[in-house]
């Protein structure tokens, strides 16, 4: 069996020094490489601690995280993350702020401008994809807030990561952008198959959109099942009307609700 | 009908005319003496017929503050960058800084002279010493309260510190650092004035301080005028600068504009 790309392995994180709180318990979970992995939970139970782990922003206090079957000691330079704000960088337009990562990340960074045509070109291309043509010129703060996540995804993968990491990075938009931007990140991913994993809490995007949706309990959180999602790619819309697939959200919405019972009763 | 636009531009000037009419209707109906305070009116015609006399001193002032405020600058913007992105500097350094900027320069003034000689170099060099503060503060206050939410996004990709304060910190520390200037070069203008004032041969403080001496009250008030003027043009230069620059922060008074 091939190492998985991502593993944890009875993983804690205390925030805070030795009184802090205790975040993550004895998370253990594994991805595969151009896997696509979704973790869901009550709120507060530490999926977002999950993935800063992964990226490297924050190290566990206990237990190993590997990436690519190395220990994780700090961000790594192939990852792409998307966060719940798209913290646009304001003194940049749409498109440098799109450019960003390849002014950081190598083997970018050192031909930006010999390539820059090619990379902006890129750049643009991206932005057509997620529905941001002719934008590229524009402030950041002349793009609505849906708008701006659509350019925080390009960010994400502009420099090709070979790891995604999103952050429910469409809590904040209407239905109708969300829709739109499931089918564009199966897309995106079956093009290029990087390894994802999601953070969200909505059950029927989770089960859309991943190969494996890990269910996380309440705080301090640590994953109480693991399912992986039998259905077809690609997914249109219309499979999230199959009776199977309802059947399946509402089997991970009773788990949720069973973790989020114990995590009130426990406090 | 002029449009908003050019009423808000042309109002400073506006502003600054109803003041000299103000001072010389004041000076007229209540018969000051010359002495105490010049009406405008003597002051410009004193700046006018002493212009030559005038010139080569305010340039010498000039050159002096700019020189000083250049200093300040580089000194105040590496010193706020080392402060603001390092704990442990913050610490140890602020306390210093705020120490040695509570020294009075006046006091500071007579050992320059005495190091380096009556002039130009006492003149710069009280000109940056007491400029350069409000710089480390802002630049470091700048930098220091730079939302981690901004520099997560170039720390996930592995950036180093330096790529951090040079892509996301110091931008961002941009509209605090353009802030500062506009103390700091009021504040140069001062220490230059003070350093000419109590050892030079040359410059405004110069020219003050002899006017006064002899009671030339109107030719003290126009050498005043003058350092003022040039004041302000630096200020105005700055001003620019600050548009290229960090200008992306105020996006609120372009809004109210448009809505006319």
């Amino acid at each position: 069996m091939t190492e998985p790309f991502i593993r944890f392995q009875d993983v804690s994180l205390r925030y805070g020094g030795a009184a802090g709180t205790l975040a993550v318990s004895g998370a253990t979970l594994d991805v595969p490489e151009g896997g696509f992995a979704s973790i869901v939970g009550p709120s507060g139970c530490g999926k977002s601690t999950l993935l800063k782990m992964v990226s490297g922003l924050v190290p566990a206090t206990t237990g190993l995280v590997t990436v690519a079957g190395k220990p994780v000691t700090g961000p790594l330079g192939f990852v792409g993350m998307a966060f719940q704000n798209p913290t646009p960088l304001p003194w940049y337009n749409v498109l440098d702020n799109v450019m960003l990562p390849l002014r950081i990340v190598e083997p970018y960074r050192s031909t930006f401008r010999a390539k820059y045509d090619e990379y902006r070109a890129k750049a643009e291309a991206l932005l057509e994809v997620v529905g941001l043509k002719g934008f590229a010129e524009k402030k950041t703060w002349q793009l609505s807030g849906g708008m701006l996540q659509r350019a925080s995804l390009c960010r994400a993968l502009i420099h090709e990561p070979a790891l995604l990491l999103l952050d429910e990075p469409f809590g904040a938009l209407d239905a109708f952008t969300r829709e739109e931007l499931w089918g564009v990140l199966q897309e995106l991913w079956m093009a290029r198959r990087p390894t994802v994993m999601l953070i969200t809490h909505d059950l029927a995007e989770s089960v859309l959109l991943s190969e494996t949706v890990y269910v996380m309990s309440a705080r301090p959180g640590r994953i109480i099942h693991g399912e992986d999602v039998p259905f077809a790619r690609p997914r249109g819309l219309d499979v999230m009307y199959q009776p199977d697939f309802v059947e399946m959200v509402h089997r991970l919405r009773t788990r949720i609700g069973d973790a989020r019972a114990e995590g009130l009763s426990v406090a | 009908m002029l449009s908003n636009r050019y009423l808000i531009k042309l109002f400073p000037l506006l502003f600054v005319a109803f003041i000299f009419l103000a001072w010389e209707l004041l000076v007229i109906l209540t018969g000051i003496k010359s002495v105490i305070l010049p009406k405008p009116s003597a002051v410009f015609y004193e700046l006018f017929t002493k212009f030559p006399l005038i010139w080569p001193h305010a340039v010498q002032t000039l050159y002096t503050t700019m020189v000083g405020f250049l200093g300040a600058i580089v000194v105040g913007v590496l010193l706020g960058a080392l402060i603001g992105s390092s704990r442990l500097a913050y610490e140890a350094f602020y306390p210093v800084l705020v120490g040695f900027s509570s020294i009075p320069k006046v006091a500071v003034v007579p050992i320059f002279v005495l190091w380096f000689g009556v002039g130009t170099v006492p003149a710069i060099l009280t000109s940056l010493v007491i400029s350069f503060f409000p710089i480390v503060v802002n630049v470091a206050t700048g930098l220091a309260t730079t939302e981690p939410e901004l520099e997560d996004v170039l720390r996930a990709l592995g950036a180093k510190k330096r790529d951090i304060l040079l892509r996301v910190g110091l931008p961002r520390a941009m509209p605090y650092f353009f802030a500062s200037l506009k103390i700091s070069i009021t504040l140069a203008f001062v220490g230059t004035v003070l350093s000419e004032t109590v050892a030079a041969n040359k410059g405004i403080g110069n020219v003050m301080m002899v006017a006064s001496a002899n009671y030339q009250t109107a030719l003290a008030f126009s050498a005043l005028l003058l350092l003022a003027v040039m004041g302000v043009i630096l200020y105005g230069i700055f001003a620019l600068l600050e548009t290229r620059f960090a200008g992306w922060s105020q996006r609120k008074n372009d809004l109210a504009l448009q809505s006319h």
